[in-house]
């Protein structure tokens, strides 16, 4: 009940929200929303299907390209280019999911590892320049939405993005808690008992790989409608260790650990910087250390340990 | 084939830092069970230290010999501080520790030495008679230097009575403690010599990348490469396993792909090998008993 | 003069499951004392509380008299606590040479070190032939001989023993114990064995102790005990 309520108020002020802050707040908050999607796209990979994956950035690279390239040559309406990033990147992600069944541990890390590192270079690469940019990138115009005279782009673009958070959390949770979501869980955790009770590990496994790979795409074109603008340089290993250091911080596993996730990964770097301007990414780093040395399970954890706390409703 | 001679050579002596510093990690992973991430920021920054002694007018081999002994204490200290403290958390909690390590000592080198380039002294003069067309005496010190300082570590490990009680650490430590060895200071000890080896490979490879915070991020990608390549539960891999990245990078960015594009095209062909053995060409396949 | 081996009032549990209640033991100097008990009753977990190891312990625990509950496992071993664990404990990779190195690893005296090696070999001639192989190589039985040879290397005072005959074919475990009685006879090591095998034990043993689900139901002599209708069906399966 407490849950349900909870969740109530934040829909309404995740409604209220943009008519009460200013546009450059609304953008961070709209970015929050991207990376909710994006992590909850490598959560479900990581956190319930126990496959690590460093290479997540790569799949919103494809995603924010997907969508740049289809409005660079004006081929699609803004709208339409995200459910294409998607089932692109679900494709991606599922024929990489394949041979990453062969791969364990720090084998399969290495694999997305150099999934990321290999993206901004092929981006940058001269063949492929006509449809990319090349280094340059691809400029984009900020979609205005139909309701100009209420809702200013930035205003329009965040509930737009809002939308597809409520859609696919909703999609997500559903999984999370059918047969799929525990088919997924008997697989993590006991891999030779899940398939002996007949579960078809492989295709689990690969088709989670597909969905992750299609979550993190989809908010790899909203990013790049809500900061309209995609270069390779934009794209390097450091999106996929960000994308790692906020579902961990966060919580992994947990689906209202991605948003705690979202916001520590868009709003610490701004905090570091207020406390030390000299070598703020220093300070990053210890509160890193010392946030997973006190809360090992991530934000989400801390807020289940207090509400186990109280006497349930 | 002068030219792919040439190309074999320096992907070799390369190959001797990716392995050094592969080999840190092989050494780490099997006392600890972690892939040390900040493993090439740890051999940066003691690198940033010997620089400094060196300016400040100490010889090149004592300041060596110093940095070694700065590198060792600091990474038996980080093992001993804050890795020890989550050494029974879940995997992913330790990544995120050594990623904050990775960023906290990147940052520290950047605001402590500056970020622009600084030129490194070589102990091996330029026109010293071991130098021949294909290979500066710098690259060949370097090669020997290393193997060394590799050769001397598995001396140590094979033949001391402390290198002994490691070993057994890493293969079992309850057994260990059963035998009286102090399981929490042998992984430190071990981390030490992680730091010692990534220091080696850091003060080797800064005079031909130049010094800079970024100096060893690239090779630790290799080394790491290396290191599964070799079977990242085996300590004689490593080495290989270096070599032979150091010659397919090489090779990749001469004959194929040019330097753009050839550490994704490394790695790929890493990835390709490791389809074939998932546990690299010598690791261990590991038996899941039911 | 007091006994090798002394448990007063010790209580032993894993996390938040308690395992052993109330537990009062002892081992005198020299003597083999055999813990019995069916599958489960906590045999194994009070070898490990004895070593402060993976059991969080209450109560006294003592050798020679000093308290030694709380010390770390290494430091309890420092004094003389030899353990052959379930399982025997070898460490597969390295040959069977290092694995006895490693027993007389916390000793100073080279030379004792030399003749302790060459007494163990004695009584273990397979080892030696065996000594360059790598321990995992070696079959079941040799593992728990070069198990039991490690132990020695450390000239314990008092040797922990957990079931000792696990997995071995009865041949092989006579052997051993015939071995185990030798030393017991010749070094005046004492032994606490815990075996799921009663009657091996208890011939070997001086005293015995019988544990069921963590509490001790019965202690006296091995003789009377094993002579013991009642006990031996009810509670050793004899």
């Amino acid at each position: 009940m407490a849950k349900r309520i909870a969740i109530a108020a934040c829909l309404t002020a995740a409604v209220a929200a943009p008519f009460l802050i200013s546009g450059f707040h609304t953008f961070q908050l709209t970015q929050i929303l991207v990376y909710a999607i994006a992590l909850l796209g490598l959560n479900l990979l990581t956190g319930y299907s126990g496959q690590i994956s460093l290479g997540h950035g790569a799949f919103f690279a494809i995603g924010a390209y997907v969508t740049a390239i289809m409005l660079d040559h004006a081929w699609l309406p803004y709208w339409a280019t995200v459910p294409l990033a998607g089932l692109v990147c679900f494709a991606i992600g599922f024929a990489f999911g394949l041979p990453a069944l062969r791969l364990e541990g720090p084998y399969l890390a290495l694999a997305t590892f150099a999934l990321a590192i290999a993206t901004p270079q092929i981006l940058k690469h001269d063949k492929l320049e006509s449809w990319t940019g090349g280094v340059q990138g691809i400029v984009l115009d900020k979609p205005e939405g139909p309701f100009t005279g209420l809702l200013d782009p930035d205003q329009w673009l965040y509930f737009v993005t809002l939308v597809a958070v409520i859609a696919l959390y909703v999609a997500a949770w559903n999984l999370v808690r059918g047969r799929t979501g525990r088919a997924l869980v008997a697989i993590r955790d006991h891999p030779l008992a899940a398939a002996t009770m007949g579960i078809d590990t492989a295709l689990y496994k690969t088709t989670t790989f597909g969905l992750s790979a299609m979550y993190t795409g989809v908010a790899g074109a909203l990013g790049a409608l809500l900061t309209g603008f995609v270069s390779p340089d934009s794209f390097t290993i450091l999106v996929s260790i960000n994308f790692l250091v906020g579902m961990v911080v966060g919580g992994v596993a947990s689906i209202a650990g991605n948003f705690f996730g979202a916001a520590f990964i868009v709003i610490l770097p701004n905090i570091a910087g207020d406390i030390s301007d000299s070598a703020p990414w220093a300070i990053y780093g210890v509160i890193l250390i010392v946030l997973m040395i006190l809360m090992p399970r991530g934000i989400a954890g801390v807020v289940r340990a207090v509400a186990a706390r109280r006497p349930s409703t | 084939m002068e030219a792919l001679l040439h190309q074999v050579m320096l992907g070799i002596s390369n190959g001797a830092i990716y392995g050094g510093v592969a080999l840190a990690l092989v050494m780490i992973f099997k006392s600890t069970h972690h892939v040390n991430f900040a493993q090439g920021e740890l051999a940066m920054f003691t690198t940033y230290v010997s620089w400094t002694l060196i300016q400040a007018g100490v010889p090149y081999w004592a300041a060596f010999a110093l940095t070694l002994m700065f590198a060792f204490a600091l990474a038996a200290a980080i093992q001993g501080l804050i890795l020890q403290r989550v050494q029974h958390a879940p995997v992913l909690v330790v990544v995120i520790v050594f990623i904050g390590l990775l960023i906290f000592l990147n940052s520290m080198a950047s605001w402590i030495f500056g970020t622009t380039i600084k030129p490194f002294p070589s102990p091996f003069a330029v026109d010293a008679w071991y130098g021949t067309a294909y290979f500066s005496p710098h690259q060949v010190g370097m090669t020997v230097v290393t193997l060394a300082t590799l050769a001397a570590v598995y001396g140590f490990f094979r033949y001391t009575r402390l290198g002994l009680a490691m070993r057994a650490a890493a293969i079992n430590p309850i057994s260990s403690r059963l035998v009286g060895v102090r399981v929490d200071l042998m992984l430190a000890l071990c981390w030490g010599f992680a730091g010692l080896l990534g220091a080696v490979a850091g003060m080797m490879a800064a005079p031909m990348f130049y010094l800079a915070p970024d100096l060893m991020s690239g090779i630790l990608v290799y080394a790491l490469a290396a290191a599964l390549l070799g079977g990242i539960d085996n300590p004689w891999g490593a080495p290989i396993g270096g070599f032979i990245v150091g010659v397919a990078e090489n090779l990749a960015g001469s004959y194929l792909v040019g330097t753009q594009i050839r550490l994704s095209v490394a790695l790929l062909i890493i990835v390709v090998v490791l389809l074939f053995k998932p546990s690299g060409l010598f690791g261990r396949k590991s038996v899941v008993r039911v | 003069m007091s006994a090798l081996l002394e448990l007063r009032g010790v209580s032993a549990s894993y996390g938040a499951a308690p395992v052993l209640q109330s537990i009062d033991l002892a081992v005198e100097q020299g003597a083999v004392v055999a813990l019995l008990g069916a599958n489960g009753a906590g045999k194994t977990t009070l070898l490990r509380a004895v070593c402060n190891m993976m059991v969080r312990t209450g109560g006294e625990i003592r050798l020679a008299g000093k308290r030694i509950d709380g010390q770390s496992t290494a430091g309890i071993v420092r004094l003389g606590v030899a353990h052959v664990p379930e399982g025997r404990g070898t460490f597969e990779e390295l040959t069977v040479a290092e694995n006895l190195r490693l027993g007389s690893y916390v000793r100073r005296d080279a030379d004792g070190v030399t003749r302790d090696l060459a007494r163990v070999l004695g009584y273990f001639p397979v080892l030696e032939q065996r000594q360059r192989q790598q321990a995992g190589t070696l079959s079941g039985g040799e593992q728990q001989m070069l198990a039991i040879a490690r132990a020695l290397m450390l000239r314990p005072k008092l040797l922990l023993l957990d079931e000792p005959s696990f997995g071995l074919a009865p041949m092989v475990v006579q052997k051993i114990f015939e071995i185990l009685g030798t030393i017991n006879r010749q070094e005046s090591i004492g032994m606490l064995l815990v075996e799921q095998n009663a009657r091996l034990a208890l011939d070997l043993a001086s005293h015995a102790f019988v544990l069921e689900t963590g509490r001790l139901v019965m202690s006296g002599e091995a003789s009377t005990i094993a002579g013991d209708e009642s006990v031996r069906r009810a509670y050793l399966g004899m």
